[in-house]
C-alpha cells in the first residue's frame, strides 16, 4: 500500500541530524533520546503497517517540563514533531517522517490522583486506557471509553483521536469523558484547559484539542471522568437470515427506550472466520449476528432481555440466545472479541472505519461486498452497529503489491459510499495519512479552511504531525504560509 | 449581510429570539441579526435518535416534535429567560448550543455540547461552512461544532444544528431529604452519584431558595431541599429507589415525589424559577462538587447569599445583593481559592459593562481565544465584546 504520498523530507533538517540529536541529549535525560538505527526501527510505523518511515530521532520524555524543552527547541530550530502514544493508530496518525522527531509519552504513565467523591481521576497521558479502569476497578468504578486496543493504547492517543469503543453507545466517546488536559504547545508553553469541574470557561478549547490528531500540542496530563460500574451486564445473541432484518432490529431496539451498552454486528464471513478460530458456538446458518448487551441488577437484566426478545420477534430472528450465566456471556463475547485476531491468522486485512446512518445499513452492506468483489477481494464486517460505525475488514495479501493497492482503492470507495449516504469518513480511527486525501469528499474548501485556520492558531508553523489530516498540497501551502507569517508578521492581513 | 458588515467593520449583534440578551457584556452594535427566520425541522429520524433544525427554531417547537415520538433532549436545556428578565420558553435551538446550556440531567447524560453532532454556519468572513454531520460517531476533521458551543455568537452565526435525541424514560421518581445543611447535603449527593443506580438529577436548595418552589409540600417547610432523581423503566425505578433510600438512611427519612410531581419539580428547576428576576444579582459558578459548600461559605463571609446547587454540587446558582461591582472581586477571589469559574448572569447593564461578566482567562487561554476569534471573525464584527473586551 503506497498510494498516499508522504511529504518530501526537508534535506536541510536531515543534514543537521547529528547536531539535533546532540542538542536533544542536552535537554532531556540521556537515555530518553533514541538515535540508533535499531532503536528507531521500533517506531517506524504504527498499526497501519503498510506505511513505514524512519524518524530522525525518538525522544521519550519523563516529565512535562522535558516535553516543553524539546518542543521549544524544535520550534526554534524548525524541526517537525510527531507525537506518539503506543503506536496503535490504524490511520497512520503516528507515522514518523525522516525530517521529524518522534516525541512519545509512553514513559509518562503515572496516576496522579483519584477522587472518587467527585468521580474523576488525574493521570499522565502515557497510561494505557485499560490501566485507568484497572486502577479504580476495586472501588467499583471504570473509565468508559473502551477501544478494542485498550490493553495497549494510551490515553494520549485516545485524546488525539477521540477514540471510541463498544461501550460508547451508552457512555459516549473520549470527548464526552475528558474534563481537562495539560497540553504543551509547540513553543513550549504549558497550558491547562478545563479542570476537574464539568464545564470549562470561555470557548470550548478542550473540544478542539480532543480529536486534533496530535496537531495542536502534546497532551501530557488529563483529568477524566470515572463512573460507577453497573452491577452486572449480560448479552443476548441474535441471528438473522438477512442483514436488512438485523439492521431494522437495531433501530427498533434503540428506538424502544432501552439503552444497551453495546450492539455489535457480525456478518456471515465474519462469523465463519471467528467460529473456525474461537468456536464460540455461533449459529452457522445465519447471514448476520447481533450481540446486544444490557446492564443493571440481575432482575433488571432479565426483564430487559425479555423485552428485547419481544422487540425482535417481528423481525423473524433465526437464533435468540439470551445469556443466563457469566459463562454463557463470556462465550457469546468470545467470538466477537477474537474476530480481528482470527482474521489476522488467515489473511492480512485492511480495517476500515466509516459511519453511516443506521437506516442505510441494509443498502450499504451489499454495496460494500460488491465494491470489494469488483476488485477481486473478500470483505467481512464486524462493527459497532448501535451508532452505525462500520468496520469492513478487507482481506488481501500484503506481499502482493497489486492486491494491496486494490485493497486500498476498495477502502477509499467504501468511505466515499459512507459519505454519499450521509455518513462520514471516520467514526473513531481518525484521518491520519490514510484518509487525508479523501477529506475533500466530505468537506468543501471553505469547510477545510475553517479547520486549517484553527490549526494555525495552535501551531502557527505547522510543525506538529505534518502531512496528515488535510490533503497534502493544502497543508503544504498552509504550512508554508504559516512560517512566512512568522517571519514577516506584517504580512498578516485578514 | 455579514460580508457587507465585514467590509465596513460594522458590529453585528447575533440573536436567536433574544431571550438571553441581558446576559453578557452590553454591546454597541450597528445591526442586529436574528436567526428566527431560519426555523423548521429539516430532519428527524426517531429510530436513529437524530434531528436537524434551523438555528432559529424555537426550542419549544423542537421539544413538542420530539415529545410526539416519546423523545427528548436529554441534556434538559435550562431556560435563562425568566431569571434574566427575558421571556420564558422563547429561546431558539441554535442559542441553546451556542451557549451550551445544560440542565440537571447533565451529570448523567452529558451537556448540550455532548449532544451536538454537526452544524452549518457563517463565520465573520461571510463564509458558509459545515462541520460534523448527522451520524453519532464522527472523527473526520477537528471537532469544530463542539468547539463552537459556548462561544455566544462571537465566532460564527449558526444556521443549522444537528443533534442527538433520546427516548423519554418510562418513569421518573424523586426522593427528597429536608433540612440538611449544605455540606452534608453535598456529601449525600456525591455518595448517591457513586452508586450504580444512574441518578439523573442531584440538587440541593437552601431553605431560602426552596421556599420559592411551587410544590406545596416542599415550599412551606422552611427547610432546605436535597433531591435525587431516578429515571428508567418503572420496575427499575421502583427497586432502585428502595435501594438508594436504604443506602442513604443515615441522612434521615426521605420523602418521595411520584412520577407527575417529579416531572413538575424538575421542570421548575429547568426554568430556574427559584432564582426569579429581581434586583438581586445572579452568578453561575462551576466547581468541583465537594468544594462547592466551602466556596459558598467563603462568599458568605463577604455578602449574604442564597444558593441553589445543581450537578451534585458542581454547578452553583448564587444570588447576591445588588452592588455596583456585583461583588466581583470577592467572588472571583473565593473561586480562585477553590477552583472553578464564575459568570455573572444577571445584573444591570451598567454593572455588566464595568466588571468582567465571564471568568477572566489565563494568558495562554486568552491568546488561543483571541487567535480563534481572529481565525473566524478577523474584522471582529460578531457580537464584539459580548464575552470579553475586544473579542
Ligand atoms: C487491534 C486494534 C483495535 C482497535 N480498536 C479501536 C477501537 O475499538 N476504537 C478506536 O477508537 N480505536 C481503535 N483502534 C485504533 C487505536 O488504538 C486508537 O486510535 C488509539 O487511540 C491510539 O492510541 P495510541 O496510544 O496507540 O496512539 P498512537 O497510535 O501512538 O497515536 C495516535 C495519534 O495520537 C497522536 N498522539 C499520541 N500521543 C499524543 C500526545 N501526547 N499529544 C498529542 N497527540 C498525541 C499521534 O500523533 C497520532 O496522531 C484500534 C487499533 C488496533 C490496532
Amino acid at each position: 500500500m503506497t498510494l498516499t504520498n508522504l511529504p518530501e523530507p526537508d534535506q536541510e533538517v536531515v543534514a543537521r541530524s547529528s547536531t539535533i540529536i546532540k542538542d536533544l541529549e542536552q535537554l532531556v535525560a540521556r537515555d530518553a533520546v533514541i538515535s540508533d538505527e535499531e532503536g528507531r526501527r521500533a517506531f517506524e510505523a504504527d498499526a497501519l503497517t503498510a506505511y513505514r518511515q524512519m524518524p530522525l530521532a525518538v525522544v521519550l520524555p519523563q516529565t512535562t517540563e522535558e516535553v516543553s524543552k524539546v518542543l521549544r527547541y524544535c520550534q526554534q530550530n524548525r524541526i517537525k514533531v510527531v507525537p506518539r502514544g503506543a503506536g496503535t493508530s490504524l490511520c497512520g496518525g503516528a507515522l514518523p517522517a525522516a525530517d521529524a522527531i518522534v516525541v512519545g509519552v509512553s514513559k509518562m504513565n503515572r496516576i496522579l490522583g483519584v477522587d472518587y467523591e467527585n468521580r474523576a481521576i488525574r493521570v499522565q497521558t502515557g497510561i494505557t486506557n485499560l490501566a485507568i479502569s484497572e486502577a479504580v476497578g476495586a472501588q467499583g468504578f471504570f473509565y468508559a471509553p473502551d477501544p478494542s486496543s485498550q490493553l495497549a493504547c494510551t490515553l494520549a492517543g485516545n485524546i488525539a483521536m477521540n477514540s471510541g469503543g463498544a461501550h460508547c453507545l451508552k457512555y459516549g466517546v473520549t470527548t464526552n469523558n475528558v474534563l481537562g488536559v495539560q497540553i504543551v504547545m509547540m513553543d513550549g508553553e504549558i497550558v491547562e484547559l478545563g479542570g476537574p469541574h464539568l464545564d470549562a470557561e470561555g470557548y470550548d478549547l478542550l473540544a478542539l484539542v480532543i480529536g486534533s490528531e496530535g496537531q495542536f500540542g502534546i497532551v501530557t496530563e488529563a483529568t477524566v471522568r470515572i463512573l460507577r460500574k453497573a452491577e452486572m451486564a449480560r448479552p443476548i445473541l441474535l441471528g438473522f437470515d438477512n442483514c436488512e432484518a438485523a439492521g431494522l432490529c437495531v433501530a427498533a431496539i434503540i428506538g424502544s427506550g432501552i439503552m444497551p451498552v453495546a450492539i455489535e454486528f457480525m456478518d456471515k464471513p465474519a462469523i465463519e472466520v471467528s467460529e473456525a478460530f474461537a468456536k464460540a458456538g455461533y449459529p452457522r446458518d445465519v447471514e448476520a449476528l447481533l450481540i446486544v448487551e444490557v446492564e443493571g441488577s440481575e432482575d433488571e437484566i432479565s426483564r430487559l432481555l425479555s423485552y428485547i426478545v419481544e422487540i425482535v420477534m417481528p423481525f423473524d430472528p433465526k437464533a435468540v440466545e439470551p445469556s443466563t450465566s457469566p459463562e454463557q456471556s463470556e462465550r457469546i463475547w468470545k467470538g466477537r472479541k477474537s474476530a480481528f485476531g482470527a482474521f489476522g491468522r488467515i489473511s492480512d486485512y485492511y480495517c476500515m472505519d466509516g459511519t453511516i446512518p443506521l437506516a442505510r445499513l441494509a443498502e450499504v452492506l451489499p454495496k460494500i461486498s460488491q465494491i470489494c468483489a469488483n476488485k477481486g477481494l473478500k470483505v467481512a464486517n464486524v462493527f459497532h452497529a448501535g451508532d452505525g460505525n462500520l468496520h469492513p475488514l478487507i482481506l488481501y495479501d500484503a506481499n502482493n503489491e497489486d492486491e494491496a493497492q486494490r485493497a486500498e482503492l476498495a477502502g477509499a470507495e467504501i468511505l466515499k459510499l459512507c459519505v454519499a449516504v450521509g455518513g462520514c469518513l471516520s467514526g473513531e480511527h481518525g484521518i491520519g495519512i490514510e484518509k487525508r486525501d479523501l477529506m475533500g469528499v466530505q468537506f468543501s474548501e471553505a469547510d477545510l479552511n475553517v479547520q486549517m485556520r484553527i490549526r494555525s492558531v495552535f501551531d502557527p508553523d505547522w510543525l506538529l504531525n505534518p502531512g496528515k489530516v488535510f490533503p497534502l498540497e493544502m497543508s503544504e501551502k498552509a504550512g508554508a504560509a504559516g512560517s512566512r507569517l512568522r517571519r514577516f508578521p506584517f504580512e498578516r492581513i485578514a | 449581510m455579514i460580508s457587507g458588515c465585514a467590509e465596513r467593520g460594522l458590529p453585528i449583534e447575533v440573536v436567536g429570539s433574544g431571550s438571553k440578551r441581558a446576559i453578557g457584556r452590553p454591546m454597541e452594535s450597528a445591526v442586529t441579526l436574528t436567526t428566527t427566520s431560519l426555523r423548521g425541522i429539516a430532519l428527524y429520524e426517531p429510530s436513529e435518535l437524530v434531528m436537524s433544525a434551523g438555528a432559529g427554531t424555537p426550542l419549544s417547537a423542537v421539544e413538542v416534535e420530539l415529545a410526539g415520538r416519546g423523545q427528548m433532549l436529554a441534556f434538559e436545556p435550562i431556560d435563562l429567560g425568566p431569571a434574566s428578565g427575558g421571556p420564558q420558553g422563547a429561546q431558539t435551538i441554535g442559542a441553546v448550543f451556542a451557549t451550551n446550556l445544560s440542565g440537571a440531567r447533565r451529570i448523567q447524560s452529558g451537556a448540550a455540547r455532548d449532544h451536538l453532532l454537526g452544524i452549518k454556519g457563517v463565520n465573520g468572513r461571510a463564509e458558509l461552512f459545515q462541520v460534523g454531520g448527522r451520524v453519532m460517531k464522527n472523527v473526520a476533521g477537528y471537532d469544530v461544532s463542539r468547539g463552537l458551543t459556548g462561544s455566544w455568537g462571537t465566532l460564527a452565526v449558526l444556521t443549522q444544528v444537528t443533534f442527538k435525541v433520546l427516548p423519554w424514560p418510562e418513569a421518573s421518581v424523586t426522593i427528597v431529604f429536608l433540612g440538611l445543611p449544605d455540606d452534608i447535603a453535598i456529601e449525600l449527593l456525591c455518595l448517591a452519584m457513586g452508586q450504580p443506580f444512574e441518578v439523573s438529577g442531584a440538587v440541593h436548595l437552601q431553605a431560602a431558595v426552596a421556599e420559592r418552589l411551587d410544590h406545596p409540600g416542599l415550599k412551606s417547610r422552611g427547610k432546605s431541599v436535597t433531591a435525587l432523581r431516578l429515571e428508567n423503566f418503572a420496575n427499575s425505578v421502583a427497586t432502585r429507589k428502595q435501594r438508594l433510600k436504604e443506602g442513604l438512611r443515615v441522612y434521615g427519612n426521605a420523602l418521595e415525589l411520584d412520577n407527575r410531581e417529579s416531572i413538575e419539580f424538575w421542570s421548575e428547576l429547568r426554568r430556574l424559577s427559584v432564582m426569579p428576576y429581581g434586583p438581586s444579582l445572579l452568578w453561575r459558578i462551576s466547581t468541583k462538587p465537594t468544594t462547592a459548600p466551602k466556596l459558598v461559605a467563603g462568599v458568605k463571609r463577604y455578602m449574604p447569599v442564597k444558593a441553589f446547587y445543581d450537578w451534585s454540587g458542581g454547578l452553583i446558582w448564587l444570588e447576591v445583593p445588588a452592588t455596583d461591582d456585583a461583588g466581583t472581586a470577592e467572588i472571583r477571589r473565593v473561586v480562585a481559592i477553590h477552583g472553578g469559574h464564575a459568570t455573572l448572569i444577571r445584573a444591570e447593564p451598567a454593572v455588566r459593562a464595568s466588571v468582567e461578566v465571564f471568568q477572566p482567562l489565563g494568558p495562554a487561554v486568552e491568546r488561543l481565544t483571541r487567535g480563534l476569534k481572529e481565525a473566524f471573525d478577523p474584522a471582529g464584527i460578531l457580537n464584539p465584546g459580548r464575552m470579553y473586551a475586544n473579542i
